[in-house]
Formats: structure tokens, C-alpha cells, sequence
């Protein structure tokens, strides 16, 4: 197993895993995809391609080379014939690169020794017009793909301990949730929370769609828990200032204000996994915008304390409520041209949010009289059902444009708000609203959390939230190993949606956690310290903190401070590679000898084996 | 060299694992065209290209690079398009110490749903250095 400070490069020269002529031993299956690849690719004359390189000890096409019978095949030539390499010439990397890897790994091999070549999406598929010229390019990417085989080294996963114990960084509902899931599988959980409250914005809210559940009554039950279960410690007024270590066991600095005038402490807990739920920010709105500012005019999370407040038919001023309009998407859905930096997202919580608050004020009797000024309703789901019953209850919904919002006045005459704007669905007919209570249906907005973010280096999206790896694959992750985000700090989420991420960080964690080890990819960063100077420039660039200056003593006797690479830290971006002016790193999988070795085989002429530079001329 | 005989420049693609090389792989899956002298290799950043590995492919026979990156959408590094462009003007300025031209270079942000994009860039590269000629030739002159 890899220690997790490593700095020796994986020199090629001495190419560990070669057989035993220091030759290579190397494996090719070129598959046929039933015929998505062989249809326009002649997957024979490929093979046929690789006769004349020593080095490439089997050849062969598969019909399907990800079927089980081939994956077993691969196992017994690897096994029998000894091979110490392999290359599968088939579809994207994206699909079967793990498919393949568990292939080699399964025989004992390296699953680093492994290569990918994209003969479909990049190849077959994309040359139905040229089969000449598709076989042609095959040829040059298998050898290219072998080329960077013979360069491959025994690489193994780098281990690393994981310390079961996870940090919550915020306690709204997604955080509450994630500590007592975490908690309830036995991961302790310390629980951090800015304010002196927990609950984040529910805590402040009475009936909550779908089910008008309470929210002050479902987050104190929810307090309840965490408080009397030995397995969390919560932090209030706390922030999280720091972190340093790697990995499945990092230190994390809590910073604890115990009020009373007396100086903040800091306290250092260890963990192994840190779940972000730092929540979001509604909208503000600027002064003028939609009439902000005018007596009556107010933001959806005011109005909705005004709802949870009120006890019979809703009043202004002292003045029965006759007509609210809603405004939807205040601060939602911008038009990137019109508004610089605008949002251009939706915020998803908020029809159902209006829509649910629309029927609580039907519930409270009067007679309210309510205009909902929408862009398109948004009631996704079973939320659907809300809006018809709104409708039941009276509810008017009038589409307006996209590029022309409502104009929000006060009428001089009746001292009466006056909100002017057009009917998509009626030709752009003019209308105008006479109300008491203008709604400005406000968007859900990333919070300012530049300490934070800093601190854990948590990468933000285009629409300012943090991000995940991937959305659809790897909704919790980020790329910084073992820091998951979940809830609304990473995108508009309601409650429900808000409590799954949080559960679903919960289950990311456990998969690291609870094995007590975990694996990291090895392909990083390396450095050949007999060329470095220590001349910053890798450190410089990385956001990571994964260069680190060093003593070593040289071949002189002479001490000298070279880089090391954290390996737990570095992402295996290679962003450090350019910017150092020795040339002295190098990327695990991705050496420079092994990019030239490809480019070599891209352009080895058909007929010639790839290890040989051809002159082309002309 | 093409079936037809005409001059098909050879073009070397860099592309990033997670975003560009995912849009090369849809302009296949939609069965788009582009040449099949287009060869890509995908690398996790463009960040980490080496200019030297640019000039190197040029001096060994490809006749263009294109660097295929990920814009603002990069993942690892928050200053990933500055990065790349840094790494693309130096490998221009290194192919003119070299007698090549630095028009064989070129770089633009292709997401994973850029499959019109990336084939248009290529139709547009070809054109470019089909005037240009190959570059064997450049350097023999
Ligand atoms: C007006 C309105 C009405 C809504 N109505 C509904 C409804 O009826 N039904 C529904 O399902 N959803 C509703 N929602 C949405 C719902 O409020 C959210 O989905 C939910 O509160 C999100 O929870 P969270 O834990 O992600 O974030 P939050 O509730 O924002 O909690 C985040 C917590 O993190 C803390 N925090 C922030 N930064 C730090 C830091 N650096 N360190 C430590 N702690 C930090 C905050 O203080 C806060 O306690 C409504 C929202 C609004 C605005
Ligand atoms: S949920 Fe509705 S109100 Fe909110 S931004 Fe989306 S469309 Fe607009
Ligand atoms: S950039 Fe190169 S020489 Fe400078 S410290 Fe890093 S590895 Fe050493
Ligand atoms: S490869 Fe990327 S993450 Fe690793 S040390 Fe270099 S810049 Fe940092």
C-alpha cells in the first residue's frame, strides 16, 4: 500500500511489472460492440495492426469485450499468458473504465495497467461516412493507447485510515437530519451552527406544505433528538475556521463565541468527513424594485410571518385584506442580459411555497380576493394538487410576460396599491390590480460564506452555490475528497429535498467511514526532487495545499528544500505541470512520456508498429 | 492522407475527462461528422497541459492542436481558462521560435452538450490549415 506522502517519481525507466526480458507483456481486445464499432470499423485488420510489436503478447476482437464470457477471457490471458498490461479498444472511458479496471485487479493485475481506448463515440460512430478512413484512425488510436500501456507502472489505490466521525456545518433541517442519521449508524457527529438557534429557516415558520406540517413544532422535535443523543455534540454560535490534515482524517477548528461579553475559543475536533448545510439567503430586494419600498409592498418570507401570526381574516394597517397579487419570481429566472449577474436559475420552493400560502389565507375566511401574477406555475409533482385546490378556492392566475414585469404603484386617488401589467393568454391585454398587499415572491439566494469557503476550499458554481462532482452521478460530492454538501446551500431545495441530500451526505460518509480505510485514486501528482528547486511556483498554483516544501539531503551531503506532493490532498488535475520551470512533475497515468508515447502512436503510418516515429511527408 | 487523396490535416484534441471530452463523445453518439484525422487524447484539465507536449505533436506530424477546455465550468482550478490560455500562447510563441506557424494552435470552451460546436470547430480548423498546408512542409521550408 501507497504511504501517503510520496515523492519518488514513477520513472519509466525501470518499468516495474515487466516481464522478466524487461520486456512488456501486453494484451489488446478490440471489440466489436455487435457491430456498432466492426459495422464501419474493420475490427480484424486492427488487430492485425499490432502483429509486428513484441511487446503486444495477445490480440483479439471480442463481439461484446464487456460480456462476462470476454471479462473471464481477459482474466485467463492475463493469468496464463502473464500479461502485465492491457488495452481495451471499445466504447467511451466513460462508460466501462471501472468495468475494465475490476477486470485487471480481479486478475491480479494493477488496475492502473489498464488503458481505454474510445473506438465508438470517437471513432466508429463519428465516421459512418469514411469506413477507410474510420480503420485508419482505429489503428492509430490502439497504438496510441498501447504506447501508453508500456509506460503504465503498478499503481495501487493510496489507503487511507478514516476516524468514524463526521462534522455537520450548519443546523438547519438538512443538517439536523444528516447529525441524527449519521449518529443513528454510529458515526459521532459534532454539530455546528452560526446562530444561537438551531433550525434554520423553518424554525421560523408555522404551517409548512405539503402536508401543513409545523415547522417550529417539526424542528424542535428534531432538536429534541439531537440533544439527547450521546453520539452528537452540537456548537451553537460557531463557525468553522479552519481545517488542516487530509482526507478521512481531518482537524477541524470550531470557533465557539460563549456570549456574555467573553473572547471566542477555539476548539479543534477530528473527523473524517465534513457534511456542509450551511442552507441559503432569500433575495433581497433593492429599494424601487417592483414597487419595494411603498407601503404594503413585501417579500414572501415577510408575509408568510405575517400568515403563521394571524388568527382569524388577514389585516393591513388595521384594514381587512381585500386583494393581494402575488409577483412570482422576484430575483428568480433573470435574464443573464438584463440584470448583470443575475440569476438565472429557478427557485423550485416558491410557486408551491405562494400556492400553499394562498390556501392558508382562504383558510383564515374574508373572503381575500388573490391575483397570482406567474410566469409559468411551477407546482411540480404532487404539488400539482395544491394548485388545483387554490383554484377551488378562488385563486386567479394570470401568465405575464417574461421580459416585461408588473409595474407596482400607488393609486393617488384611492390611496390603494395599483399593480399594472399585461395577460400572456389574453393578448397582452392590459390589466390592472387594485391591492391592498403586493407579495414580491423572492428568490432562494446563495448565503455569503466566505470564511467557510475558504476554510474547506468548497468550489462554487456559475449560480454562486457550492457544487457537486456531478450532478446526476454524484449529487453530494465535491472534488474535495470527503466533504459533501447537501440542502439548499447547493442549490433551491424545499424542506424534503433538503432533508434527502442530507441523508444522501449521510450515506456518502458512512461509505467511507464506516470501513475504517478508504481508497483515493493514485493518479497525482509527482515530483522528480533531484531537478526541483523549491521555487514555489506548484504551490502557487494549486488550491489545494498539495505541494509542500521539504529537506531532503542530496547525493552531496548537501541539504536542499525540494516539493512533495500530498497525495492525499492533490486532485490529479496536473494544473502544477505547466508552471514548473524544470519540468520536474509529472502526472501518475498521464506522464510526458507517456502523452509523447501516444502522440507517437497517432501518428505511427498504418503498417508500422507504434513505437517507431515515422518522418511523414507531405 | 483521406480516401479521396486530398490533404486531410491531422489534428491533435486535448480534451478534460468530466466536461469537454463528454461533448466530443456526443457529437458521436449523435453521429455528427468530422474528420478522422481529428484524434483526441483526454486529460483530467487543460490546466495541465505542458506546451511543450503542443509543439511536440506539431514537430512529429500533426499539422494542427486544438485544445478543447473547459471554460468557467472547470472543477478543479477557479482560474482553469486563464491557465489554459497562458499555456496555449506559450506554445505559439515556442512553434514561431520554430518556424510554424502559431495559427496551428487554437483553443475554445466546449461543454458536455457542445457536439454542434466541436464539430463546427473542426470543420473550421481543417479549412484553416488545409490553407495553411501541412506542417512537415512548414518546417522543411
Ligand atoms: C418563505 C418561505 C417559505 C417556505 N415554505 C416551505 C414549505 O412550506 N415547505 C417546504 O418544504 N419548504 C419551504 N421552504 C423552503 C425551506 O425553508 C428550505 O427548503 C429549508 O429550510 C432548507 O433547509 P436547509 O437546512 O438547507 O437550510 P437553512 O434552513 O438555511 O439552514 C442552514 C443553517 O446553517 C446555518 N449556517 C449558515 N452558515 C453557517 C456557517 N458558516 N457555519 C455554521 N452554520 C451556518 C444557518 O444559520 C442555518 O441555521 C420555504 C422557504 C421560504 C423562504
Ligand atoms: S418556483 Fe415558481 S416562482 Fe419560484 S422561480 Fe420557479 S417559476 Fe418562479
Ligand atoms: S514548480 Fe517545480 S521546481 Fe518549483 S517547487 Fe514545484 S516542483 Fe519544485
Ligand atoms: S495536480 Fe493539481 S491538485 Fe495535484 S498538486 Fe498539482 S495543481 Fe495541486
Amino acid at each position: 500500500m501507497t504511504a501517503a506522502n510520496g515523492t519518488a517519481p514513477g520513472g519509466a525507466a525501470t518499468t516495474p511489472g515487466a516481464g522478466d526480458n524487461g520486456k512488456r507483456r501486453i494484451g489488446v481486445y478490440v471489440c466489436h460492440c455487435g457491430g456498432n464499432i466492426s459495422d464501419y470499423v474493420d475490427v480484424d485488420s486492427v488487430v492485425k495492426e499490432l502483429e509486428g510489436d513484441p511487446e503486444v503478447i495477445v490480440a483479439k476482437t471480442a463481439m461484446f469485450t464487456c460480456s462476462d464470457a470476454t471479462q473471464q477471457e481477459i482474466i485467463q490471458d492475463i493469468q496464463e499468458q502473464g500479461l502485465d498490461g492491457i488495452v481495451v479498444a471499445s466504447c467511451s472511458p466513460k462508460l466501462h473504465t471501472y468495468t475494465f479496471r475490476d477486470v485487471a485487479r480481479r486478475a491480479g493485475l494493477s488496475p492502473f495497467q489498464y488503458t481505454q481506448v474510445n473506438v465508438r463515440e470517437q471513432c466508429s460512430w463519428t465516421h459512418t461516412d469514411d469506413k477507410t478512413g474510420a480503420t485508419e484512425k482505429a489503428k492509430r488510436l490502439v497504438k496510441a493507447g498501447v504506447g501508453r500501456t508500456r509506460l503504465t507502472v503498478p499503481l495501487e489505490p493510496i489507503v487511507v485510515e478514516t476516524v468514524p466521525k463526521a462534522v455537520v456545518i450548519g443546523g438547519g433541517v438538512a443538517g439536523l437530519r444528516a447529525a441524527l442519521g449519521l449518529a443513528g449508524i454510529g458515526i459521532s457527529a459534532f454539530l455546528v451552527e452560526k446562530e444561537a438557534q438551531l433550525g434554520g429557516w423553518a424554525a421560523g415558520f408555522g404551517e409548512m406544505y405539503p402536508y401543513g406540517k409545523n415547522g417550529r413544532a417539526m424542528v424542535k422535535d428534531l432538536e429534541a433528538k439531537v440533544r439527547s443523543n450521546p453520539d452528537i455534540t452540537v456548537f451553537t454560535n460557531a463557525e468553522v475556521t479552519g481545517k488542516a490534515g487530509s482526507f478521512g482524517n481531518y482537524q477541524v477548528d470550531v470557533r465557539v463565541q460563549p456570549g456574555g461579553g467573553k473572547a471566542p475559543e477555539t476548539i479543534t475536533v477530528n473527523a473524517g468527513s465534513i457534511v456542509v448545510a450551511t442552507g441559503f439567503a432569500a433575495y433581497p430586494v433593492a429599494e424601487d424594485e417592483l414597487g419595494y419600498g411603498l407601503d404594503g409592498v413585501i417579500t414572501l418570507p415577510d408575509f408568510k410571518k405575517m400568515l403563521d401570526g394571524a388568527t382569524g381574516p388577514l389585516t393591513y394597517n388595521g384594514k381587512p385584506v381585500k386583494n393581494i397579487a402575488y409577483i412570482y419570481c422576484v430575483g428568480s429566472r433573470q435574464d443573464p442580459y438584463e440584470v448583470e449577474g443575475g440569476h438565472e436559475y429557478c427557485s423550485r420552493y416558491c410557486c408551491t411555497a405562494t400556492v400553499h400560502a394562498s390556501l392558508e389565507v382562504a383558510a383564515l375566511g374574508g373572503h381575500t380576493h388573490q391575483y397570482h401574477l406567474h410566469r409559468d406555475v411551477r407546482t411540480y409533482g404532487k404539488y400539482e394538487k395544491l394548485y388545483d385546490e387554490s383554484l377551488n378556492k378562488g385563486s386567479v392566475y394570470l401568465k405575464v410576460p417574461d421580459d416585461e414585469p408588473p409595474v407596482v404603484t400607488r393609486d393617488q386617488k384611492s390611496g390603494r396599491l395599483l399593480v399594472t401589467t399585461k395577460d400572456v393568454l389574453a393578448e397582452r391585454a392590459e390589466i390592472e390590480i387594485p391591492a391592498d398587499l403586493v407579495v414580491l415572491v423572492t428568490a432562494m439566494v446563495p448565503r455569503e460564506n466566505e470564511e467557510l469557503t475558504k476554510a474547506l476550499k468548497l468550489p462554487i458554481g456559475k449560480s454562486g452555490f457550492f457544487n457537486e462532482i456531478h450532478p446526476k452521478l454524484r449529487p453530494v460530492e465535491t472534488v474535495v475528497d470527503g466533504v459533501y454538501i447537501c440542502g439548499t446551500c447547493q442549490q433551491p431545495m424545499n424542506s424534503a429535498e433538503a432533508v434527502a441530500s442530507g441523508l444522501a451526505a449521510v450515506t456518502q460518509s458512512a461509505s467511507i467511514l464506516k470501513r475504517g480505510f478508504a481508497e483515493l485514486d493514485p493518479l497525482v501528482a509527482m515530483v522528480d526532487q533531484s531537478l526541483c528547486t523549491w521555487c514555489g511556483a506548484c504551490d502557487e498554483v494549486c488550491p489545494y495545499g498539495a505541494p509542500q516544501e521539504i529537506e531532503v539531503t542530496g547525493a552531496d551531503g548537501a541539504v536542499k528544500k525540494v516539493a512533495t506532493i500530498d497525495k492525499t490532498a492533490c486532485k490529479g488535475c496536473g494544473g502544477c505541470i505547466p508552471v514548473c520551470p524544470v519540468n520536474a512533475i509529472d502526472l501518475e497515468g498521464y506522464t510526458d512520456a507517456q502523452i509523447r508515447a501516444m502522440i507517437d502512436g497517432m501518428l505511427a503510418e498504418p503498417g508500422l508498429p507504434g513505437c517507431v516515429t515515422q518522418e511523414v511527408i507531405g | 492522407m483521406t480516401a479521396t487523396g486530398g490533404f486531410a490535416p491531422k489534428i491533435l484534441v486535448f480534451s478534460t475527462h468530466t466536461i469537454s471530452d463528454p461533448g466530443i463523445d456526443l457529437a458521436g453518439s449523435s453521429h455528427l461528422h468530422y474528420s478522422p484525422t481529428v484524434m483526441v487524447i483526454s486529460l483530467p484539465c487543460t490546466s495541465g497541459i505542458r506546451p511543450d507536449w503542443i509543439t511536440y505533436a506539431i514537430e512529429q506530424g500533426f499539422d494542427g492542436v486544438f485544445v478543447a477546455t473547459d471554460g468557467e465550468e472547470c472543477a478543479f482550478l477557479p482560474n482553469c481558462a486563464e491557465l489554459s490560455s497562458h499555456i496555449v500562447s506559450r506554445a505559439q510563441e515556442m512553434l514561431k521560435e520554430k518556424g510554424y506557424e502559431p495559427r496551428r494552435v487554437r483553443m475554445a470552451a466546449i461543454c458536455s452538450v457542445c457536439a454542434d460546436p466541436f464539430v463546427n470547430h473542426m470543420a473550421e480548423f481543417s479549412a484553416a490549415l488545409a490553407d495553411l498546408g501541412p506542417s512537415t512542409e512548414e518546417r522543411a521550408a
